[in-house]
């Protein structure tokens, strides 16, 4: 089963341990310049959205990477960087519609959200349950069952 | 390691930012944050000095947990001597500019001197540099915030800045940073102002590694983020109504001070608290709480997001103020509400976003304000003073009137801006103000919760709920059940709170987890994280003579055992309703044996016993 990161934003509270969590997973450093999943915070709307790679079907920065250095990695379904490949080009970041895939200035290669490998630190660091890694097939599953609990239906019952 | 093991130095007289090293054998004693930039303090400022004059130093600084995954592992505080109380001053702020700094690879940054003219620190990793803030000179926390946004082009940027306030003089001005998070108390707004120094613009993406055992730093911190989570105060209580869920309760237990503290519970209370702040409004059916917020790596996230009714006489034509932005908490909603006898959730949400608009601490403004309407009662204080203005209890306007006027510094407001000491004396009537060593009491009537009382009057940095939080064990049973009307025990009880909050406040994270955790939670991060051993009995020790070392800098400034009192209206008047009816505060049953235990002679001075124990500077 192919699993997809989960979002709802509704849960946030910015606390950004999910950027802490996906910088020392993959760079050794609580550091969340360097994290692949940015929450961004609405001031004036009161609002904390967590936001990452969705990791496409048909990845637009797969498809443009001169070098074939995006891979589609078979276990998760994740588009993976590989780093020795990449040439630091960034015709990726133009390319990404979502813009969830950055140049890193230290490394001279690009970085983006790989699932950590099938384990994603990012979820299960979240204390709200705002991210969670969930089967691909129905992340749409939670919000659905909460519409259902609003349909009244006790007039037939 | 977890320390970046570098100060900032910036003279503002001289216009210079220098780095040096951190006094590592410092901070083995000291730890970091509060405890650490006091040992500096104590180093390089005379205590005798004007708190405004140049001679005085601030100091912003993180705990070796700023910056981790520690949960709550983001706060800084700032340091200085204190305009307000003369006392030294510790003011903790959450919020994202602590790891920031941190970050940009800095434990500390040292104010020294005064700037002939208005500036503010950008600083980007190792880069520092001052630049004039004359443009921002004169412009609110929110203004200023914006421009240096813009003229940055730099959204990641995080901002500490004062406000007006501090800028006209008010004695408790606060420093804001992240448009609401607030190094709220003792008027450390007021000193960073005195420098000539607007703001303080950190950017940092070189990050916090050098974790010593970074293996059993990630599993100690997930374990106890799961303490937190599972602990009904910081897993549920907190998360749902923030630090508002005690307004309800301590009014029932009839130790909610009201009114100026003549009384110890609120008809209103109900009006103003957290629960009512989920309740749906009549106008738009939208509650005053819009969601709930975390500071930097706080997984426990008692933050308020909050809107005012756009209906409201305080906003109406005013669409600044329609947006969300910080609510209100506990201690903010009681001065301003409870105290001032004011229930109208609008208004106060309103003058709470001034406070943080314009930088000023909620609480000595609410009690000083109330202090003023007592003395508006009793004809102290009349229309001719107030420009026209019925300072009366329970007036929403007259509350909104008072925060608009002291924020700018106009008018009536600049004598708002004095606190209640100085503005109760100034009219002649000097034992309305409810304040120790000239700092507002908080929300916690000390007739009802005796151990208060003692926490109150020993208070290292005047009248404060925050060093010493008997409130957990007489109120909420935490460690353990003890009885809020008794005073035997509570010397003890105190003290060791005192000395375990001086140590939490010295690690880079949030007193609230202390609901959940004690020490041996606390411990076991810290010695991951940190090179070194850290046992419990080591921070507990640590915590002992930070407080040991706060209070000799109170001594040489000047204070002694007749300043650790409590006004005698908590002395003589008795609460008249409530559990604690006819009681008053037993504070004289409790100090001595407090001298005692801390090892102090009976005039609260250190001995050379205590000054060799805990190896404290002559
Ligand atoms: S930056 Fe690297 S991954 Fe992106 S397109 Fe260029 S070579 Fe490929
Ligand atoms: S899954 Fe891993 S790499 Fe992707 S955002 Fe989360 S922590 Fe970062
Ligand atoms: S860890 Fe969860 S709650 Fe915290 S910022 Fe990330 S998504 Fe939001």
């Amino acid at each position: 089963m192919q699993k997809s990161l989960l979002i709802d934003a509704g849960k946030c509270t910015g606390c950004l341990q999910c950027e802490m969590a996906c910088s020392y997973e993959n760079e050794n450093v609580f550091n969340p310049s360097k994290s692949r999943i940015k929450v961004f915070t609405f001031h004036d709307e009161g609002r904390f959205v967590p936001y990452t790679c969705t990791q496409c079907d048909e990845a637009w920065c797969l498809q443009a990477c001169p070098v074939d250095a995006i891979v589609v990695n078979s276990k998760t379904g994740s588009k993976d960087v590989l780093e020795d490949v990449c040439v630091g080009c960034k015709v990726c970041t133009i390319s990404c519609p979502f813009g969830t895939i950055n140049y890193n200035q230290d490394s001279g290669k690009v970085i983006k959200c790989d699932l950590c490998g099938g384990d994603p630190a990012c979820a299960s660091a979240c204390p709200t349950e705002a991210i969670t890694y969930v089967d691909a097939d129905a992340t749409g599953l939670a919000r659905m069952r909460e519409w259902a609990g609003k349909t009244d239906n006790t007039a037939t019952a | 390691m977890a320390w970046t093991k570098k100060v900032l130095r910036v003279n503002l007289t001289e216009g210079t930012c220098i780095g040096e090293p951190l006094n590592m054998e410092w901070a083995d004693q000291y730890l970091g944050q509060r405890g650490l930039a006091t040992r500096y303090m104590c180093e390089e400022v005379d205590p005798t000095c004007d708190a405004l004059s140049s001679e005085n130093k601030m100091i912003m600084a993180t705990g070796p947990l700023t910056g981790t995954m520690a949960s709550t592992g983001g706060r800084y505080s700032v340091i200085c001597k204190s305009p307000l109380t003369g006392a030294i001053a510790c003011s903790n702020s959450g919020g994202f500019i602590g790891a920031e700094l941190k970050n940009a690879g800095w434990d500390m940054i040292i104010f020294e001197g005064k700037s002939p003219d208005p500036v503010y620190l950008h600083l980007e990793n190792e880069k520092a540099e001052l630049l004039p803030a004359g443009e921002l000179w004169g412009k609110s926390v929110w203004e200023a915030d914006e421009m240096l946004h813009k003229i940055h082009q730099d959204p990641q940027m995080r901002i500490a800045a004062v406000g007006r306030a501090a800028e006209e003089g008010c004695l408790y001005s606060a420093i804001i940073n992240d448009l609401h998070r607030a190094a709220g108390r003792s008027g450390v707004g007021t000193v960073m102002a005195s420098k000539n120094l607007k703001a303080v613009c950190v950017r940092g993406t070189r990050g916090v590694g050098n974790i010593k055992d970074p293996a059993r730093f990630m599993k100690s911190t997930a374990e106890q983020k799961q303490v937190l989570a599972e602990n009904a105060v910081t897993g549920q209580g907190l998360p749902t109504y923030g630090t508002q869920v005690l307004m309800n309760v301590i009014n029932e237990l009839g130790a909610l001070p009201t009114r100026n503290m003549q009384e110890v519970k609120f008809e209103g209370a109900h009006n103003i608290s957290g629960e009512a702040m989920l309740e749906p409004r009549a106008s738009d059916g939208k509650a005053n709480l819009t969601t709930n917020a975390g500071c930097f790596a706080c997984t426990i996230a008692c933050g308020r997001i909050s809107t005012i009714d756009q209906t409201h006489f305080s906003v109406e034509n005013k669409p600044q103020y329609w947006g969300n932005s910080g609510g209100l908490e506990y201690e903010a909603a009681w001065a301003m509400g409870t105290d001032t006898g004011v229930d109208d959730l609008d208004a106060v949400t309103y003058v709470n976003f001034l406070c943080n608009e314009d930088g000023i601490d909620p609480i000595t403004f609410g009690a000083t304000v109330a202090a003023a309407m007592e003395m508006f009662k009793d004809g102290d204080l009349t229309t001719e003073h107030t420009g026209g203005v019925e300072l009366e209890f329970g007036s929403a306007k007259a509350l909104a009137w008072a925060a608009e006027v002291t924020c700018r510094g106009e008018g009536f407001g600049r004598d708002l801006g004095l606190g209640s000491r100085r503005l109760c004396e100034k009219y002649g009537r000097p034992e309305l103000s409810m304040t120790v060593k000239s700092q507002e009491f908080p929300a916690y009537d000390p007739r009802g919760i005796q151990g208060m009382g003692l926490a109150y009057a020993t208070s290292n940095r005047g009248a404060c709920h925050l060093r010493g939080y008997t409130v957990a064990s007489e109120v909420l049973g935490i460690p353990e059940k003890t009885d809020p009307l008794v005073t035997e025990g509570k010397a003890g009880l105190v003290k060791a709170f005192q000395d375990a909050t001086a140590a939490v406040d010295s690690a880079g994270l949030c007193v609230f987890t202390t609901f959940a955790w004690s020490l041996e939670n606390i411990a076991p991060q810290i010695d991951a994280a940190c090179e070194g051993d850290w046992s419990v009995d080591k921070l507990a020790e640590i915590g002992e003579r930070i407080w040991n070392l706060e209070r000799d800098f109170n001594n040489k400034a000047g204070m002694t055992s007749a300043d650790d009192t409590l006004p005698q209206r908590l002395l003589t008047e008795p609460a008249n309703t409530g559990p604690a009816e006819g009681k008053v505060c037993g504070l004289d049953e409790m100090l001595p044996e407090y001298y005692e235990l801390r090892g102090w002679t009976t005039e609260g001075e250190l001995t050379d016993d205590v000054r060799g124990k805990f190896n404290l500077p002559v």
